[in-house]
């Protein structure tokens, strides 16, 4: 009997625990970000988002993220097919190859882009000056950085859900006359709905909120070439706590509502099919 | 028509899974590819099927050449060892797959689809998906998906292969049943020879890549072709060959089955002395094992009468007769010599 409370204790304290450094780690900042935005009351908060910086870096962010996505999302599905359905020779390095944007500090591989496509010093700077393109203090650096930095996430999501799935579902597709595409649509998106939409998530959050890469390559400039992540750093470095607050709480709202998006697509296909 | 294989050889960096095969499987007829692992059936099957494209040779369909064609367009039925249906979508759907690929009508669907349901007797099931039955339902599903778009030839790779023995046993039966009704052209390929042998009109032994023999389950067993052959099909007894006085010495060793084994207590002129070492009582008769002499190990099938009649018990001895020892030439025993054969 004794034996069996101790037990039973030993599991809330458990719980406590992880309560309290989720709380620390992450509901009180997160809270904080809410009251400080709100510190010159609604008002403050609305004039902030009208400010035509702020409008400008919610612009730039989410055009950039607009473009990565089917970007990196098309190439993760190409990736992940050839990986988990063929063996040849250099996979495992082409698979280390694709993690590369994980293990190099953002700020790294946003000079890297610098070294690349500078105008004066770049390797292919000067070719794309030539021909009227802007690629470093301007957008298409912006959009490069962050393509870079998120990869890997569709590929990764999708490999191991492919490679579950097994080659028979598809040879049985084929068998019964359907063509790839055919193949594609009916048989393997469907099996790897919930990796592909996980790895979007994760590339939507990680191109909404990328800092460093962006930071270097754009030259931060504000109300030009400042995303939103730079937006609010820039803000809080002059002092003006509730734009930067403001803007950050936004951010964050992006992410709420990506979450949310998912929970209600879970319910949804939870409800329809009980095969997930 | 039926099937025509060509000349097809197939070889896996260097593993070479199909050595100059030729085959001709009659129309109408079901037909077993029997052999170990690595022997080449299941990648014959998939070259038939256009699943695997091979280096040399030729394939007919029905009298169509069939080679340069891919998958889509032979119009095969496959089934898979491990079912591979389509988990997102219900038992109604996976056999509609083909039919819908093709863009049947609806209501043509609907009605091959209830058809097929009636044919592999899951009618209340349709609406369900395949993680909701067993493996026996979900191999039938298997089935009547392969056949909902009625194609030329049935190919199965192992299809009783993921099951336990009983439902095995089971749909085996169940197959040959379906066979002469709906009397396709079949292909399955197995590892194990009594299903081949319940199953087959005629079975295909194949081992390393080629060929061994083609016959019917009866020509294969009584009269096998190789050591091979033998030693797959049936349990056999491989003796030195000085032992069986009325052969000439061609080869080793004399193969002989267990149930041509004779027991009898009198000394004959061709009898050899032998002493029982165990007695396994198998229902519908007794497995004797014996010891020729000190150093040859001997195995015996009788049935209960026989046994009974003898009166000998474990431990004694007793005189063997063996009334039909087959032989091969120094040839083709070399080829047979495969530790994981001998039984």
């Amino acid at each position: 009997m004794l034996f069996a409370n101790s037990h039973k204790s030993q599991k809330w304290a458990l719980i406590a625990v992880a309560l309290f450094y989720l709380a620390l780690v992450l509901v009180i900042p997160a809270l904080v970000v809410f009251v400080e935005a709100f510190d010159d009351g609604i008002g403050g908060f609305i004039a902030a988002l009208q400010s035509r910086n702020f409008q400008k870096a919610m612009q730039l962010t989410l055009i950039a993220t607009a473009i990565t996505i089917p970007l990196n999302t098309l190439f993760g599905l190409c990736a992940a097919w050839v990986i988990a359905r063929n063996r040849f020779p250099g996979r495992a390095l082409l698979i280390s190859i694709i993690d590369v944007p994980f293990s190099i500090s953002p700020v790294v591989a946003g000079l890297m882009l610098v070294l690349l496509y500078g105008e004066r010093i770049g390797w292919l700077g000067p070719l794309f000056a030539s021909i009227g393109i802007k690629i470093i203090f301007a957008l298409p650096g912006i959009v490069l950085a962050t393509i870079f930095v998120t990869l890997p996430f569709v590929a990764r999501e999708v490999i191991p859900v492919l490679e579950d799935l097994g080659p028979e579902p598809e040879e049985a597709a084929r068998t019964l006359g359907a063509n790839d595409w055919q193949t594609f649509c009916r048989v393997i998106l469907p099996n790897i709905r919930w990796g592909l939409i996980y790895g979007i998530l994760l590339t939507n959050a990680r191109a909404l909120g990328e800092f460093g890469a962006v930071a270097v390559v754009s030259g931060s400039i504000l109300g030009r070439t400042s995303t939103l992540p730079i937006f609010v750093e820039q803000s809080y470095q002059n002092y003006q706590s509730v734009a930067a607050f403001s803007a950050a709480l936004v951010l964050a709202g992006f992410g709420v509502l990506m979450l949310i998006g998912k929970a209600i697509l879970e319910t949804y296909y939870l409800k329809k099919s009980p095969s997930h | 028509m039926g099937i025509v294989v060509e000349d097809i050889s197939k070889r896996f960096g260097q593993f070479q899974a199909l050595d100059h095969v030729g085959l001709v499987v009659p129309d109408g007829k079901l037909v077993a590819l029997l052999g170990p692992s690595g022997s080449g059936k299941s990648t014959l099957l998939r070259a038939i099927a256009g699943l695997e494209a091979p280096d040399q040779g030729k394939i007919w369909i029905n009298g169509q050449e069939m080679t340069h064609l891919n998958v889509q367009e032979r119009q095969i039925g496959f089934v898979f060892q491990h079912y591979a249906l389509f988990k997102h979508l219900t038992v109604r759907q996976n056999i509609a797959f083909g039919l819908e690929i093709r863009k049947v009508k609806g209501t043509e669907v609907r009605r091959r689809v209830n058809e097929l349901l009636d044919l592999i007797q899951l009618q209340g099931l349709g609406d369900r998906y395949p993680a909701q039955l067993s493996g026996g339902q979900r191999q039938r599903v298997a089935l009547a998906r392969a056949l909902a778009v009625q194609p030329q030839v049935l190919l199965l790779d192992e299809p009783f292969g993921a099951l336990d023995a009983q439902v095995r046993k089971d749909l085996r039966r169940w197959l040959r049943d379906l066979h002469h009704q709906v009397n396709l052209t079949s292909v399955f390929v197995t590892h194990d020879q009594e299903e081949a042998m319940e199953v087959a009109d005629e079975i295909v032994i194949m081992n390393e890549g080629r060929i061994e023999q083609v016959g019917t389950p009866q020509a294969v067993y009584d009269h096998p072709a190789t050591p091979f052959v033998m030693k797959f099909v049936g349990e056999v007894n491989i003796l030195p060959s000085f032992l069986d006085r009325t052969y000439p010495q061609a080869g080793s060793s004399v193969f002989v089955r267990p149930h041509a084994i004779k027991i009898q207590s009198e000394r004959t002129a061709t009898s050899l002395a032998a002493t029982i070492t165990h007695v396994v009582y198998r229902g519908w008769g007794v497995q004797v094992e014996l010891m020729l002499g000190d150093r040859i190990p001997l195995t015996a099938q009788l049935d209960r009468q026989e046994w009974e009649g003898l009166e000998v018990a474990m431990g004694e001895m007793v005189e063997v007769e063996l009334r039909e020892a087959i032989a091969f030439s120094e040839a083709q025993e070399q080829r047979a010599n495969s530790p994981l054969l001998l039984k």
